[in-house]
């Protein structure tokens, strides 16, 4: 077979927020690197995020700083996180959002000139730098315009199907090109894994099309550990209705703004069930919750703002219970606050105050559902958003249990623990993009050349051109679909043992037909044949959480079990799931210890929790 | 709703021609559903790009009924009912396959650009003063999703392939972007005229006209651009332009010296 060869010292594959942080660091520190992703650049998920950043800049609230938001980073993810990793990402956002303005982001401003920050669900103070309701855009477009100037090569629209390694060592990866499927051999003394998230294992999902857990899976087979699992973001606001555009994301900043949730009987049930360790943060009634989101320092945020998993369980009860909205989900409306505010504040425009605050939720309605949020309610129900799960890797490093193998972004894990905070994902990219970038380049001038054995690259050409050959008998799409509904039924928000039992079987056998998938036509942009690729990687990281779902005998953060329903910290609070392939491939899985945290740490934790420590770290 | 019909356009950069497909069509569909359907159902190896599915990305453009426009955001249910729906690629840039168009010329054009280059900053942690008033005109820029609608309308490049002379209106908005950054000190004003050709755009607009995003690209880019153009060098549609254009206020901030705003 003919192949096209590339050689740097670093591949960095995705090229989302967390691919370019760590691309233009290696580069930085003077080394040779190949940027690769599957679509355009500038396309990756990372576009799409809304909210903003979270870091402690104290630019609207003084009193906010890192170990705050550490504190608050650790509380969301139910201590489950990775301390080490959560302390470096409070410390350091802060300077890596600086920098964004240094490379020309332009952030919307406070009074004074300063970078606006806004509240969030799960952070104690507003801390999150945005952009209207586009900071994705705009954090992705700074790091591209950046980059380019930096004498990093881009290899776009290529699919990295499997990782080349020399005795242990990652040594590159083979890729096709969507224009000829042609396949490329990358050459690299180390490799970063940037390739975001895994939403299309779901039917319902915010994720776009990329996001099929390849930087899960390329890890996997090439030896790294995968930790966290369980833990699926399902964010509790996706759009219902019409139904091409179920699952589209509406930004927690509509929530942020003062947005309300209703059942359809009018009734804001969020005020109804506010779990005790956040009872002391939240308001007691709508004037409180309102005056906390016009920045009122002494009023508490309302029980919308709760954490993610939280609000979305309230919202699946709601419907279940027959109080939902004609489509199955709740109300989400902004009239209640536009009226009080009116109130308040002679000559307000409600209509203007919205599209200036939330203008791409105002648009997305108006084009794609045909309603004025500015006058009507929204429709909404839960999203399958974000992967806290993912690759194990060193917190000071990024890197993987295989030497030379990096991972940084939503395919790495450690640092949310049980959920993710909003926000915190930019951030992350940010912060720990950067250091898998630096320890990359260290890596590369600390070790010797690597070979790319020829075996190995022939076996995976050999592998991804199978569907071709075989006689027609499963169509990649239909199989597609059907792991999508059998995860979003029986692994989804509320999990069951016997469901989960159930979707290890449905697992096996969709494994076998994605074993006979054909596709025809050529190999030139060639989207079966794309999608017949990506099952492998979906069926890898479907198998991974629904594994990790069973173990996890609890209920914490993400994880809802039915069978389990309440947190069981004795036996789960101080341990994460750890996963790996076996020589005979099939999936390991075991629970290992959380390492103790340091005094200096708990200290911080204590001081948010009026002194106490949670269970966990006692 | 019934059914649509859509004629695509299947073919690479030899030959081509359309073809007619039908879809369901549900409430609340856009052309990309539409296009979806046809994929999964009738032809897998139907090329098309796409990410968000929400017009966030740039990624879907596409001619639809003539039109440049994002699929992901024209609802079937927008156009004229019981016609038939034309897709076909953008025509200003070289076909790959079926509707994907080959935009790495966009890509090039942005590396010739000078960079942003902040001045000193303002405070001792590195960052800088600056009020909404003045993020809020480059903001507008910034908003660009970079879908290329507006260099595929733009009769330099479409009709007259001025690629090598013309960056296009996408590129005269991110050069808008740069130059009115009230922290930024590069001057790009010679370049805008000589290397990215300002000059051949003679504000018809078309380009304002398809933006997804809203951008006022002719009047608050191109034209304060060509102003400060016009000021060092000889630009001849805006000398004529001057002419007609209503004086400015006094008191507003003018376009040509953005320095002002630079304290
Ligand atoms: C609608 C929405 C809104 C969000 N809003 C926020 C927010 O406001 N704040 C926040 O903090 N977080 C937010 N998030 C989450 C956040 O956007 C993502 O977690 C984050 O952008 C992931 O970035 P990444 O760099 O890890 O990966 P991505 O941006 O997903 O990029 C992945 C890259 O990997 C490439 N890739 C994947 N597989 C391969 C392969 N096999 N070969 C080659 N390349 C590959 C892709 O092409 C792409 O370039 C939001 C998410 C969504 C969906
Ligand atoms: S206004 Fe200028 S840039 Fe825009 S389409 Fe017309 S000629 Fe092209
Ligand atoms: S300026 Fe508008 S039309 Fe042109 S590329 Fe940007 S978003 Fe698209
Ligand atoms: S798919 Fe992103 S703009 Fe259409």
């Amino acid at each position: 077979m003919d192949f096209q060869v590339h050689e740097h010292d670093v591949i960095v594959i995705g090229a989302g927020g967390a691919g370019l942080r760590a691309a233009i660091e290696a580069s930085a520190a003077g080394v040779s690197v190949g940027l690769v992703c599957k679509s355009l650049l500038g396309k990756a998920h990372t576009v799409m995020a809304e909210g903003g950043i979270a870091a402690a800049l104290a630019n609207v609230d003084n009193r906010d700083n890192w170990k705050v938001h550490f504190a608050d980073t650790m509380r969301g993810g139910q201590y489950v996180n990775n301390w080490r990793m959560a302390q470096l990402h409070a410390m350091e956002a802060p300077d890596r959002v600086r920098e964004l303005e240094a490379w020309g982001a332009v952030f919307d401003r406070t009074p004074d000139g300063k970078i606006l920050q806004r509240n969030f669900g799960g952070h104690k103070y507003p801390r999150l730098a945005h952009v209207g309701d586009r900071t994705g855009l705009e954090l992705i477009r700074t790091l591209q315009d950046h980059g380019i100037h930096k004498g990093i090569q881009v290899y776009m629209e290529r699919t990295v199907v499997r990782l080349l390694l020399d005795a242990g060592r990652v040594s590159g990866a083979l890729a096709y090109d969507r224009e000829r499927g042609r396949f490329t051999v990358f050459k690299a003394k180390a490799v970063i894994l940037a390739c975001g998230g895994i939403g299309k294992a779901y039917k319902i999902t915010s994720n776009s099309w990329e996001c099929t857990g390849d930087g899960h899976t390329l890890a996997y087979d090439a030896g790294a550990e995968w930790i966290d699992m369980e833990f699926v973001q399902f964010h509790p606001t996706g759009m219902i209705w019409p139904p091409s555009v179920r699952g589209i994301l509406v930004t927690e900043g509509v929530r942020g703004e003062g947005g309300v949730l209703r059942n359809k009987e009018g009734k804001r049930f969020m005020f109804g069930d506010i779990p005790d360790s956040y009872k002391p943060q939240t308001a007691k009634d709508e004037e409180e919750g309102f005056n906390y989101v016009l920045g009122d320092k002494n009023a508490n945020r309302p029980p919308e703002l709760l954490t993610r998993d939280h609000v979305a369980r309230c919202i699946v009860r709601e419907a279940r219970e027959g109080r939902g909205s004609p489509h199955g989900g709740v109300f989400l409306e902004l009239q209640t606050f536009a009226e009080w505010y009116g109130k308040k504040k002679p000559g307000f425009k409600a209509e203007e105050h919205w599209k200036k605050k939330l203008p791409s939720m105002y648009h997305q309605f108006k084009e794609l559902g045909g309603l004025d949020i500015t006058k009507e309610p929204m429709e909404v129900g839960p999203t399958t958003h974000y992967m806290m799960g993912g690759v194990r890797v060193d917190s000071d490093t990024q890197m993987s249990r295989v030497p030379g193998l990096f991972a940084c972004g939503e395919c790495a894990a450690g640092i949310n623990g049980a959920n993710r905070l909003g926000g915190n994902s930019l951030s992350d990219l940010l912060v720990l993009g950067k250091l898998a970038g630096e320890h990359a380049a260290k890596f590369v001038k600390a070790h010797p050349a690597v070979n790319t054995p020829n075996d190995q690259i022939e076996d995976a050409a050999k592998w991804a051109l199978a569907p071709f050959d075989r006689p027609p008998a499963e169509n990649p799409y239909q199989v597609m679909h059907d792991l999508q509904d059998m995860m979003q039924d029986l692994v989804g928000i509320v999990r069951k043992e016997d469901e989960m039992v159930r979707a290890l079987d449905g697992l096996e056998k969709l494994k076998a037909r994605a074993a006979r998938c054909h596709v025809a036509g050529h190999r030139e942009y060639n989207p079966g044949w794309h999608t017949a690729i990506d099952l492998h990687n979906l069926l890898a990281v479907s198998e991974g959480i629904t594994r990790a779902a069973i173990l996890r005998k609890e209920s914490r953060g993400a994880q809802f079990r039915d069978d389990y329903p309440t947190k069981n910290t004795r036996e789960f609070g101080r341990v994460n799931t750890i996963q790996w392939k076996a020589a005979d491939g099939s999936m390991q899985i075991k629970l290992e210890p959380i390492a103790p945290m340091p005094q200096e740490l708990k200290d911080a934790i204590a001081a948010e929790g009026g002194g106490k420590l949670p269970e966990e770290l006692v | 709703m019934g059914q649509v019909t859509l004629k695509v356009w299947r073919g690479n950069s030899e030959s081509g021609q359309f073809q007619e497909y039908t879809a369901e069509a549900g409430e609340g569909m856009v052309v990309l559903d539409a296009v979806h359907q046809v994929q999964a159902t009738q032809a897998p190896d139907l090329a098309c790009r796409w990410n968000c599915k929400a017009g966030k990305c740039g990624s879907c453009s596409a001619e639809i009924n003539g039109k440049p426009r994002l699929m992901c955001m024209t609802r079937l249910d927008d156009l004229p009912p019981g016609e038939v729906i034309t897709v076909e690629p953008m025509r200003t840039f070289p076909l790959m396959k079926d509707l994907v168009t080959d935009v790495g010329w966009n890509y090039e054009v942005k590396k010739q650009i000078a960079p942003f280059a902040p001045r000193k900053a303002d405070h001792r942690d590195g960052t800088w003063k600056m009020h909404q008033d003045d993020a809020d005109r480059v903001q507008e820029f910034r908003k660009c999703i970079e879908c290329y609608l507006c260099q595929d309308v733009c009769h330099v490049l479409r009709d007259h392939h001025k690629h090598d002379q013309f960056v296009g209106p996408r590129f005269l908005v991110h050069l808008a972007q740069v130059e009115m950054n009230p922290l930024d000190t590069g001057d790009r004003i010679a370049d805008t005229k000589n290397k990215h050709g300002i000059g051949y755009c003679n504000i018809t607009k078309c380009c304002t006209n398809v933006c997804p995003e809203g951008i006022t690209i002719t009047d608050n880019a191109i034209i304060p651009l060509k102003e400060r153009v016009v000021d060092e060098h000889y630009d001849p549609v805006m000398m004529l332009l001057r002419l007609v254009l209503p004086k400015k206020k006094s008191g507003q901030r003018s376009a040509v010296s953005g320095q002002e705003t630079h304290g």
